[in-house]
């Protein structure tokens, strides 16, 4: 039984279409990732869901509602890209603010010390680091006691340290109970964090599958990287069912071939008593996969 | 309700926060007065002003020009800054609902404007014997109308201003020429008479107008209530229909 579906969704602004056809269900308990370039519609289709925006086509259900339905602003939390607070509010104040706004919230205090900002809840907006900001913003999102949380470009902005944090706290918010809509175009984050992917490209979605199950689609293709101790016969790998090209870099030796092709080469390897120095193994990334199904590099390359 | 009491108090406290708002809000009106009314020659009975003094006339403009800063200025920027960040939309996806927000800053600058009349009340009362409202309920009247002229006007900019400077600046740009018809600089009584025409049918001149004759004892004119109304109604459902959530 789907928490949220999307069937068919459509949105123009004027004469600039947003989201010309995007339809998927996102499970109980599970992080879904909606994943595109910038502009590619990620930010309309969730504020869709959430119910900021009106569709122009198509229906979404969010717990068998209508995401308009008043009901639904206490089961869905929503964290949204460049939403801020007041200035001189303090952290504690805008928790102890939002928490009056809904019937059953969290503890607002022991919800501040598991985001870390225990020490901050004196602090005014302004003086909060962006990663402060970041996990204040997800306090918020989380303090109604949600079902879903909608998390929208989550880590724009933020150090790498202060992203793998956040990572770490999307995992926790999930093993609650919370089922995540998380809205990224960072390829690392999707890969990491998300159960399923929906990867959404000029309006539509061009691919929705586990991250690894996107990986696969576009390549089955490995390639592994050694430097044999003792010089080493092409034939050797060549034979291999599993070894489609063999090409040499100086003493490097690129292995190309596919399935179990890395159990293969090592179990050659050792049966001639060869030690592979320097053993690399390079796999497609979700990167790759975004490349070949959107035919446009990733925005970590653009920016 | 609770919710409605949290937001207003939440608002306060973000007011008491910003030095210059205080300023203008509480200090500079009770300075206005206590300066004007340290001159020996505006604590005496005027021909000119059938009698009264001049510092009588300004503790009534004293409190228009509270009205004027809250309503025009203050009010417009604050609610104009939280659309710009994001506020306003960050509360549409709570149970609370973004107009609470703006009915609590409402309710904060009225019950700030409160404040700041009864401290100009009461220096003027104690230290220059100004009589205190010699018509009440005509004066809370007045007052209120006021208020609601200045503030649905401040609305309207907060609807039509694109971010919370601009809407700080046509603040300011409509604060000074309306303090003037509200006689600021010149108290009304003393304009001429065509002058004086034009500023009753401005919002603080009507305003003043209002609040004036209330404090010598008077019902308001209810030309100058008609006025105020009018000013409160247009812009009012003008906002209404204007403001942008996000």
């Amino acid at each position: 039984m789907p928490v949220i579906s999307v069937d068919h969704l459509q949105k123009r602004y004027g004469d600039t279409v947003a989201v010309r056809d995007v339809s998927f269900t996102v499970e109980r308990g599970e992080i879904f990732g909606v994943l595109g370039p910038n502009g590619a519609g990620k930010t309309t289709t969730v504020e869709s869901i959430a119910g900021l925006r009106t569709p122009d086509a198509g229906t979404i259900t969010v717990l068998d509602r209508d995401p308009r339905d008043p009901e639904l602003r206490r089961l869905v939390g929503v964290q949204l890209q460049e939403s801020q607070l007041p200035e001189k509010m303090t952290a504690g104040e805008a928790l102890e603010l939002y928490a009056a706004f809904y019937p059953e919230p969290a503890d607002w205090r022991r919800l501040a010390d598991e985001l870390g900002l225990g020490g901050k809840l004196t602090t005014r907006y302004a003086k909060l680091s962006g990663g402060q900001k970041q996990r204040l913003s997800i306090a918020l999102a989380l303090i109604g006691n949600p079902a879903i949380a909608i998390l929208d470009e989550l880590t724009t902005g933020l150090d790498p340290q202060a992203r793998r944090d956040t990572w770490g706290l999307v995992e926790s918010v999930r093993d609650r109970g919370v089922t995540v809509l998380l809205v990224t175009h960072f390829m690392e984050e999707a890969e990491r964090l998300c159960d399923r992917v929906a990867l959404i490209d000029a309006g539509t979605v061009v691919a929705l599958d586990t991250p690894a199950g996107m990986i696969a689609r576009v390549s089955v293709e490995q390639r592994i990287r050694f430097r044999p101790s003792v010089p080493l016969d092409d034939g050797v790998l060549t034979g291999l069912a599993e070894v489609r090209e063999v090409r040499r870099h100086g003493t490097q030796v690129e292995v190309i071939g596919e399935g179990n092709v890395l159990h293969a080469v090592t179990a050659a390897l050792a049966a001639h008593r060869i030690i592979a120095n320097d053993l690399r193994v390079e796999q497609a990334s979700l990167d790759d996969a975004f490349v070949r199904l959107t035919g446009r590099a990733t925005a970590e390359e653009q920016s | 309700m609770r919710v409605f009491a949290k937001l207003t108090r939440a608002e306060f406290r973000l007011f008491v926060r910003e030095p210059m708002q205080l300023f203008w809000i509480f200090a500079f009106p009770a300075v206005l007065v206590v300066i004007l009314g340290s001159i020996p020659a505006f604590r005496k009975p005027n021909d000119y002003l059938d009698g009264q003094r001049v510092i009588d006339l300004y503790v009534a403009i004293a409190i228009i020009m509270t009205l004027a800063s809250l309503g025009l200025q203050v009010a417009p920027m604050v609610l104009a800054t939280y659309r710009e960040r994001g506020i306003l939309r960050r509360l549409a996806t709570t149970p609370a609902r973004p107009v609470a927000l703006l009915g609590a800053q409402l309710v904060m600058s009225l019950l700030t404007a409160v404040g700041s009349l009864v401290l100009v009340l009461i220096i003027g009362r104690v230290i220059f014997d100004v009589a205190l409202p010699r018509q009440p309920v005509g004066f809370v009247l007045a007052f209120l109308a006021t208020a609601g002229a200045a503030f649905a006007i401040g609305l309207f900019v907060a609807a039509v201003a694109p971010s919370g400077k601009a809407a700080n600046t046509i603040g300011t740009l409509l604060f000074f020429p309306l303090m003037f018809f509200a006689g600021l600089w010149t108290p009304r009584e003393v304009f001429p008479e065509v002058l004086r025409r034009i500023a009753d049918l401005t919002p603080l001149g009507a305003g003043e107008r209002a609040v004036q004759e209330a404090m010598s004892g008077q019902w308001p004119a209810w030309g100058s209530l008609t006025v105020l109304v009018a000013y409160m109604l247009v812009f009012g459902l003008a906002a209404a229909r204007l403001f942008r959530w996000e």
